[in-house]
């Protein structure tokens, strides 16, 4: 029997290399995290970010500047509104317009209505992944509430497109105020139950606690921002900070953590989603109305008949009447254009109304729609942050003074989260990545865009 | 003083030039000079730009060039009026030649304890693709220069693992450079016949 070298024991011990994903339960999208494993704990990790690109910069520089929209739907199909006014401002910004104030009390309500979408799935979602499903359902119901809004008011759900630039689609329904302020009750109260069922859950918090640390200095070198970096402590908020839209006229505090593990993430959101819910309500009640110019005399159209009425001329009184679409197209030409477009008529596109009606809604719609005409910003550009759900939104628009934009650059939040991910996953445990990338809420669609 | 002229002030061999456009301050570095004024930006009291919040490129091969037309278009005729190419009377004002530079690297900076943002540009030659990198200074670098690489083929000096982010290893090309062709498919890409 040959001699067994030295130091050879017939046990070795060694670190293991774990893949999870690309589709593991925990990871919406296409992301893979290969681990290094010492029995249970992390010891290094590298993460891979999927392939799901649909191209979105390079898309967005061939179409005109509105066809950019119903991509930025995409890049957070959760919160697509902020996406969509992010957008919007930068191109205004760099054109040098302001919307009016209607729409941009809108635009506030719409987006604090998608941070609450937001925060209920994400953290519905993470609660899931480590074992609360009751949770999950319950803030689904919630958010089924406040999809039905937003599909009131833009017609769809998700791919809602319902960002203009100059503008948005549509005004809003009638009733909405009433509406929102009963949904509003209504999630108060699954907020509540949730609260009930996780913040002094033992497992939940034992679960949460510790795990996933990040400290002040690494995040912010990090460039992390939103839910993420207020879990660590820092006071930071673009809608505080360098306010857009009329967020200087809410008032609403920005909670922070102070351990920055995946408890006080939690903690961070959940608070948020009542802050938000205080914006709306502010906004609702103190929401200007536009100039109304229309139903002057209570009439409702089809749009069809409208069409062929106006095929045979007979447009008079069309700005005072209002149009019914079907469901589809909900919202499209609903009701007082005016209020919610800037005046800007070489930007905002016309009402439908006019289009349909008169020639110079007509000549104004094909010169902003017709190639080699339309939106034509300055050579220029612009960089507009936006608090999305997740951090900061940033667009960074270039143009070189034709009607596609040159450029367009997408500041996606959990961009940043995802590179500090190794540094958060690193000397847990192999279990804690699953609470610590579920406060991460990565969205494929902004991550590899 | 704002923050583009002192940066001018401090470094005037490295600074191309310093606007304001919109409100929005830019600077335009050599990028001899940006590994120095990044850490000054980091560390200099008055300045103090803590986060490297966004990293990104423009290709500045085909600007103000553009036709302004369908890309699918196919027409015998000459094209009407409106889609012919304008002339190029004035490219937007970089600092430098138009000849000798087709990329630009562009920073955005923010300052948590100032709250002011500012923008770094750095024009890059196509001759010689190369930038230091910025890893050492902030973190979030790592992975921004990481896709700039990827997306754009500029190189980054002293980055720790500079691989493609977003595309696969095997990847040829840089998608987002204005000469890739959108349409452009890789045999990695799409139906396996």
């Amino acid at each position: 029997m040959a001699a067994q070298p030295l130091g050879h024991s017939a046990t070795e011990t060694r670190h293991m290399f774990l893949n999870m994903g690309p589709s593991h339960p925990a990871m919406h999208g296409i992301v893979q995290l290969i681990v290094e494993l010492d029995g249970e704990r992390v010891m290094g990790c590298d993460v891979e970010i999927g392939y799901l690109h649909r191209a979105f910069e390079k898309e967005s520089e061939r179409g005109p500047y509105n066809n950019v929209m119903p991509y930025t739907d995409r890049l957070n199909y959760v919160s697509p509104l902020i996406n969509n006014f992010g957008f919007c401002l930068a191109v205004e910004r760099l054109l040098g317009i302001e919307v009016t104030e209607r729409c941009q009390y809108i635009r506030v309500i719409m987006s604090e209505i998608s941070r609450i979408t937001d925060h209920l799935t994400c953290i519905g979602a993470s609660a899931m992944e480590i074992g609360a499903f009751t949770v999950f359902l319950y803030m689904i119901k919630a958010r089924e509430w406040l999809w039905e809004l937003v599909e009131a008011v833009t017609g769809a759900r998700l791919t809602i497109s319902y960002g203009r630039i100059g503008g948005v689609k549509a005004d809003l329904p009638e009733g909405f105020a009433e509406w929102t302020r009963r949904v509003l009750e209504e999630v108060r109260k699954v907020v509540l139950e949730c609260d009930t069922l996780l913040t002094r859950n033992r497992i939940f918090a034992d679960r949460m606690q510790g795990t996933g640390i990040i400290s002040k200095e690494r995040a912010i070198s990090y460039g992390i921002t939103g839910p993420f970096l207020r879990g660590s402590g820092i006071v930071l908020d673009t809608r505080k900070s360098q306010p857009y839209f009329v967020y200087d006229r809410m008032s609403f505090d920005i909670p922070t953590g102070e351990h920055g593990d995946n408890y006080d993430r939690y903690l961070v959101r959940m608070e948020e989603m009542e802050q938000s819910m205080r914006i709306i309500e502010q906004a609702l009640a103190s929401i200007p109305a536009g100039p109304i110019n229309i139903d002057s005399e209570g009439r409702v159209l089809p749009a069809n008949v409208m069409v062929d009425e106006a095929k045979m001329g007979q447009v008079a009184g069309f700005k005072q009447v209002r149009v019914t679409l079907d469901p589809t197209l909900q919202g499209s030409t609903r009701g007082p254009h005016e209020a919610v477009y800037s005046s800007e008529r070489r930007v905002a596109l016309p009402a439908k109304e006019d289009t349909y009606g008169n020639i110079e809604g007509l000549m104004n719609h094909f010169k902003l729609i017709m190639l080699g005409h339309g939106l034509r910003p300055p050579a220029g550009e612009y960089y507009s942050a936006v608090e999305g759900a997740n951090g900061e939104v940033g667009f960074y628009v270039v143009s070189d003074g034709g009607d596609r934009p040159y450029r367009v650059r997408v500041h996606p939040p959990c961009f940043a989260i995802m590179a500090a991910l190794p540094e958060l996953i690193v000397g847990d445990m192999l279990a804690d990545i699953i609470p610590t990338f579920g406060s991460v809420n990565m969205i494929g669609g902004e991550l590899d865009r | 003083m704002n923050l583009a002229e002192a940066i001018r002030q401090r470094f005037p061999q490295h600074v191309i030039a310093a606007r304001i456009f919109r409100g929005q301050q830019t600077v335009v570095l050599k990028r001899e000079g940006l590994l120095d004024v990044a850490r000054y930006l980091r560390d200099d009291a008055a300045q103090y730009f803590d986060m490297l919040m966004d990293l990104s490129c423009v290709d500045y091969l085909k600007f103000g060039t553009a036709q302004h037309s369908a890309p699918t278009l196919v027409t015998p005729s000459p094209l009407p009026y409106y889609m012919t190419p304008r002339p190029v009377t004035e490219t937007w004002e970089r600092g430098v030649s138009n000849d000798d530079y087709r990329f630009d690297l562009v920073y955005h900076f923010y300052s948590t304890a100032h709250n002011h943002r500012l923008r770094v540009r750095v024009p890059v030659a196509m001759a010689h693709t190369t930038v230091p990198s910025l890893t050492g200074v902030w973190a979030s670098a790592d992975w921004y220069e990481r896709e700039v690489w990827d997306m754009f083929g500029i190189r980054f000096t002293g980055h720790p693992n500079l691989r493609r982010i977003l595309m696969y290893e095997e990847f040829t090309g840089h998608p987002l450079r204005k000469d890739y062709p959108v349409r452009r498919r890789q045999p990695l890409i799409g139906p396996m016949n």
